[in-house]
């Protein structure tokens, strides 16, 4: 509920400052709409009644809030006479939220006017004081006003050391600090007040830059110490002096080991744990973007980092004193760029991304799907390399097949694998050190742990020559293909199929936008058709000789099909000038199935064939110009070939005449009678069961059927009955590749432009 | 530095389309991929490799500092290349890795910026301990203890020593641009706790990866070969095998002692290419030492498997340990180990 919680106040802060247009609030307003859990309460909202009534008292409260918040502004009204059980009601609504779910930014800037303007009396400007906790963040000009109301001297020398401990504490959720830091004047001149001096301090500590430090301000400082003693708030300030200044001071601080600053007496422990919690929250991306576990879990390992992928840390000031021109003070003073711990929107990301700051360990994008934006579109060679070094060493490190007994590591690596794929996924690239990590891993892989992940990292493979990755990956692929269960067969089709499929994508976006071409490995557009037409090939080949050694599965063809589907439609949906027809070995094993379905299929692939090569030979005759991508007549051939016998088998009823040749010789010794029609599509094997329930269908009482007696018109109904069957491949092939006329002929594509 | 200059010239976005331009327009990512590929394919990297000589650039080497690498175990580490390091920052990156082992050591107190911690960090070039003038120089990195009294010595004991370095690196050199600096062996002697914190520290500051660098045996018994055909003027210790049985409960350990003169005469037997040690000889070598073992003992050790070499140059171990003796050959045994390391980040 916290989420709700904070759109709550968030809309409550706005409703308070409509004048007031921070950035701050501006920006958590966007988070808010983004935040689908949040859109997602409201909108049930009353359909749902627990989760109505909750609403509505939570409404309340929100009411009582602003009503509290509103009696404090206006001050104490000295008529009531029941003044004190009203301040009493109100106080304890403020301290409830507060302690709750923390206060927006607003309300402590009004609250905090109220405790430091002297209106009540000490006691409730303490009590107000000490429960000045912020929900997610505290704005700069609240404290500046703040600031300001303690010159006045309206308030005690108990409020004041109050509102120091606060500020100390609270001081890593003000907004900024630049010009809290015009006041670092101020703050130093108070260190005069004994009482506020040690909080003083540590608020100057928190404070001082290089340029804070002044020969006055050192000068003032030994004075005191000369005054008061060696205070050891005192030398933290005058160690922290001497650090950024060095010459300014010559007297020597002790050495030894001290806290300078006592953390005990803070009040806020419980509430400070809080508000962290709130701010690393929910994060305002859209789910579906958010990538990987939140917190992944420790690694056994004695080192190396506590988990897999790094935190988010950018470059820290040690990373700029690599560089010879800055100095390490430079670096504690740079207020330039953006930090990424802030980074939490897309918005904010295209507004900074010039001023990034990059992570120190570049492996942690792996978890933020706005870096992963960023390093896929800033093409800057250190930063990938840095994030494949790292990620190489990693899967090395955390294969789990590399070393033995490591298996207890299985589910953290199985893990790290799906982090890997949800990125390439979403980058839509896969990664140069997965390809890397699977020539290196799959010779010693066993084919069955972390298969799924595996597998699908072999589809990420990014586009390369097919003939220099075959022998790295493919062929020894190949071999567990061969040796192991239908199941991983069907799986490596599967993976291959994506495979082709993101080779495509990627081709085809980088023929229609040339100039961003950041792989060229194949330079020519010829040359990457010959990667990908060899990819194919290679599939059929492994498809081929898989379905001998699987006796002609149906189950596995479906996996083959399903490759081919992408096959054939590569000129039209990816207007790439590829055609490669499938092997004799897939087509008659398909041709002859048992089943309807493989054959509908068929029947679609078939339809789309022939659109592509239509579509091909269209372009060819317009274009005239002899093209290097013009198919050889071989392609056209093998097409016709094809379609000539499927035509012959399921339509014609004139079984291998042409296409595929039989000598009628042998066709008759197999004895089947009427061989010539027992491929058509009322007697081929799958398709007989749906004659005969067209047949009952028609007429129901008969006993026996006749399914020779589909003739005529009833060849037409019962092709409409198929159709309504659900064989939409069937129907496309019909219509595209059969004239239905009294001669009935297939319909080609003519390789030579002129009929045959 | 003129193998990087190449860095300077290649735009990633450039899209040529004759295949030789491509070669030298490739990105350093692809060179990386191109030498994946190149040493996934052939197994063994390469079969040949030089017997260790003494090298002209370790005549820079400060013969102290170089005594003080020799005579220890280290354990040995790969690492990749280190981003944005600088050689002129080390004074800086002195500090801050102290304030960083001050901070992992005490954490939950309050961070000091001083300097007043009983410890101290050094980093230092090695000058010299490189194979060509383009290798890197190599780091050392010491934790001493300062002592709290002025009276003692100043300098402390030397409570953990690392160093970092890339003999004859060239292929690894050829695929980083010079936002890298390559060191791809590091090499640290002290307690595992300060060498987990101080690679921290790396890995964070230089996006680095370290990894333990182990040893197989098939790469002992290229050591074992290359170390025994060193030249030696006088041997200070026995060439020593060492081979594990996995039987349970407790493997058993056979260890096989040969005195170094008559495992040097051995090897002359086998040795044919002048200068270079190949594949074929070092399996002859071992299949001598296995059958003259089984003649005696009737035990097959090709059967189990060798854990530990040790030879007047240099012993090693396995799990990823190794002692340097020989000061002449200490380049020689190093640039081995850089091999492997760059072939372990490979």
């Amino acid at each position: 509920m916290s989420s709700q919680k904070r759109g709550k106040n968030i809309q409550a802060q706005n409703r308070t400052s409509q004048g007031s247009n921070s950035f701050q609030t501006t920006l958590s307003a966007w988070k808010v709409k983004q935040d689908p859990s949040n859109s997602k309460s409201i909108s049930k909202h009353g359909e749902d009644n627990p989760v109505g009534n909750y609403e509505h008292a939570d409404d309340q409260a929100e009411d009582t809030l602003q009503m509290a918040v509103g009696y404090f502004e206006k001050g104490p009204i000295k008529t009531l006479r029941n003044k004190d059980k009203t301040l009493e009601k109100h106080l304890k609504t403020v301290e409830n939220v507060a302690w709750k779910n923390g206060l927006a930014s607003e309300e402590i800037d009004i609250l905090l006017n109220v405790a430091l303007s002297g209106k009540f009396g000490n006691a409730v400007n303490t009590r107000i004081l000490k429960c000045m906790i912020p929900a997610t963040v505290i704005s700069e000009d609240s404290v500046v006003k703040a600031v300001s109301w303690l010159c006045v001297g309206k308030c005690s020398g108990s409020t004041k050391v109050l509102f120091y401990r606060w500020l100390v504490a609270m001081f890593d959720f003000i907004d900024c600090k630049e010009q809290i830091n015009l006041l670092y004047g101020f703050f130093f001149a108070s260190l005069q007040d004994d009482a506020l001096c040690p909080y003083v301090c540590r608020l100057l500590y928190l404070l001082t830059k290089k340029e804070n430090v002044k020969p006055f301000r050192v000068r003032k400082l030994l004075d005191l110490q000369a005054k008061m003693g060696m205070q050891p708030h005192l030398q933290a300030l005058l160690l922290l002096y001497k650090f950024f200044a060095p010459a300014l001071i010559s007297v020597s601080l002790p050495v030894r080991k001290k806290v300078y600053f006592k953390n005990s007496e803070n009040l806020w422990k419980t509430a400070l744990l809080a508000v962290k919690q709130r701010n690393r929250g929910p994060s305002p991306e859209p789910l579906k973007l958010m990538l990987g576990p939140a917190n992944v879990r420790p690694l056994k390992r004695k080192w190396n980092s506590f988990s897999v992928i790094p935190v988010l840390n950018s470059s820290s000031c040690t990373k700029e004193c690599g560089k010879k021109e800055m100095s390490l003070s430079d670096c504690l003073n740079r207020s330039r760029s953006f930090p990424l711990e802030q980074l939490q929107s897309f918005p904010q990301l295209l507004q900074n991304i010039h001023c990034l700051e990059l992570p120190s360990q570049m492996g942690s994008v792996l978890n933020n799907s706005l870096l992963l934006h960023y390093i896929n579109c800033v093409r800057d060679e250190p930063v990938l390399l840095r994030f494949y070094y790292w990620l190489s060493q990693t899967l090395q490190e955390e294969c789990i097949w590399y070393k033995v007994n490591n298996y207890e590591h299985g589910k953290e690596f199985t893990n790290f694998l799906d982090t890997i794929i949800r990125a390439e996924c979403f980058l839509q690239e896969g990664f140069y050190s997965c390809e890397a990590f699977l020539y290196k891993s799959l010779p010693l892989w066993d084919g069955l742990c972390c298969r799924s992940q595996f597998l699908q990292l072999v589809s990420w493979i990014p586009f390369s020559s097919f003939s220099e990755v075959k022998p790295l990956l493919f062929d020894r692929l190949a071999q567990l293909f061969f040796t192991s269960t239908i199941y991983f067969k069907c799986s490596v089709l599967q993976s291959l199929k994506e495979l082709l499929q993101n080779w495509l994508l990627w081709l085809s976006m980088d023929i229609h936008m040339k100039p961003v071409t950041n792989s060229p490995l194949e330079t020519t557009l010829g040359g990457s058709m010959n990667s990908v037409s060899k990819l194919i090939h290679y599939v059929g080949c492994l498809s081929t000789t898989a379905m001998r050694l699987e006796s002609n599965s149906t189950f596995l063809l479906h996996f083959i099909l399903d490759f081919y589907e992408k096959v054939c439609d590569i000129y039209i949906n990816y207007d790439l000038p590829l055609v490669v027809v499938f092997p004799p070995g897939i087509f008659y094993s398909a041709l002859l199935s048992l089943d309807a379905s493989i054959l509908n299929q068929l029947c679609f692939i078939m339809h789309r064939y022939h659109k592509n090569l239509t579509a091909a030979k269209k372009n060819e005759l317009v274009q005239k110009t002899k093209s290097e991508f013009n198919f050889s007549s071989k392609t056209y051939q093998e097409f016709n070939h094809y379609l000539t016998s499927m035509v012959g088998c399921l339509w014609t009823s004139k079984p291998f005449e042409k296409g595929i040749y039989i000598d009628p010789e042998i066709l008759e010794n197999t004895g089947v009678a009427e061989y010539k029609k027992s491929l058509n599509v009322v007697h081929h094997p799958s398709f007989l069961s749906y004659a005969v329930s067209f047949l009952l269908q028609e007429s129901a009482e008969e006993r026996t059927v006749n399914v020779s007696s589909i003739q005529g018109k009833k060849w037409s109904w019962y092709l409409d009955y198929l159709f309504s069957q659900g064989l939409q491949g069937l129907k496309l092939f019909i219509r595209s590749s059969v004239h239905r006329s009294s001669v009935t002929r297939a319909e080609g594509v003519n390789y030579n432009s002129q009929y045959s | 530095m003129d193998s990087y200059d190449v860095s300077e010239s290649t735009p990633r976005q450039s899209t040529s389309s004759r295949p030789e331009d491509y070669f030298i327009s490739a990105t350093f990512l692809q060179k990386r991929l191109e030498s994946v590929r190149k040493q996934t394919s052939f197994i063994p990297p390469s079969p040949r490799r030089k017997i260790p000589h003494c090298s002209q650039l370790q005549e820079d080497v400060d013969p102290q500092k170089v005594a003080f690498l020799l005579h220890k175990q280290w354990t040995l580490y790969s690492l990749t290349p280190l981003y944005k390091f600088s050689y002129s920052s080390i004074k800086e990156y002195s500090r801050l890795l102290n304030a960083f082992i001050v901070a992992e050591k005490q954490k939950g107190l309050a961070v000091e910026v001083g300097e007043d911690f009983n410890i101290k960090v050094i980093f230092s070039t090695l000058l010299g301990i490189k194979g060509t003038q383009k290798d890197p120089e190599a780091l050392l990195v010491q934790i001493l203890s300062k002592s709290q009294l002025p009276s003692e010595d100043r300098e402390g004991k030397v409570l953990w020593t690392g160093w970092f370095c890339c003999i004859f690196g060239d292929s690894l050199l050829e695929t980083v641009s010079e936002d890298f600096t390559c060191l791809p062996l590091f090499l640290a002697n002290g307690a595992e706790s300060n060498t987990a914190i101080i690679g921290t520290w790396f890995q964070k500051t230089f996006d680095c990866y370290f990894s333990p660098l182990a040893i197989n045996a098939f790469n002992l018994s290229w050591m074992a070969a290359m170390w025994t055909a060193c030249k030696m003027d006088h041997y200070v210790a026995t060439t020593e095998f060492l081979w594990s049985v996995p039987c349970s409960p407790q493997s058993l350990d056979i260890s096989y002692a040969i005195h170094p003169e008559d495992a040097k005469a051995l090897w002359d037997s086998v040795h044919k290419t002048p200068g270079e040690v190949t594949q074929e000889e070092v399996d002859l070598f071992m299949d001598c030492l296995y059958s003259h073992f089984h003649r005696h003992f009737k035990i097959h050790l090709s059967a189990t498997r060798l854990v530990r070499v040790s030879t007047s140059v240099a012993s090693a171990h396995t799990d990823g340990k190794i002692k340097i003796l020989c000061h002449k050959y200490l380049i020689g045994v190093l640039a081995y180990l850089t091999e492997l390391a760059i072939f372990q980040i490979e």
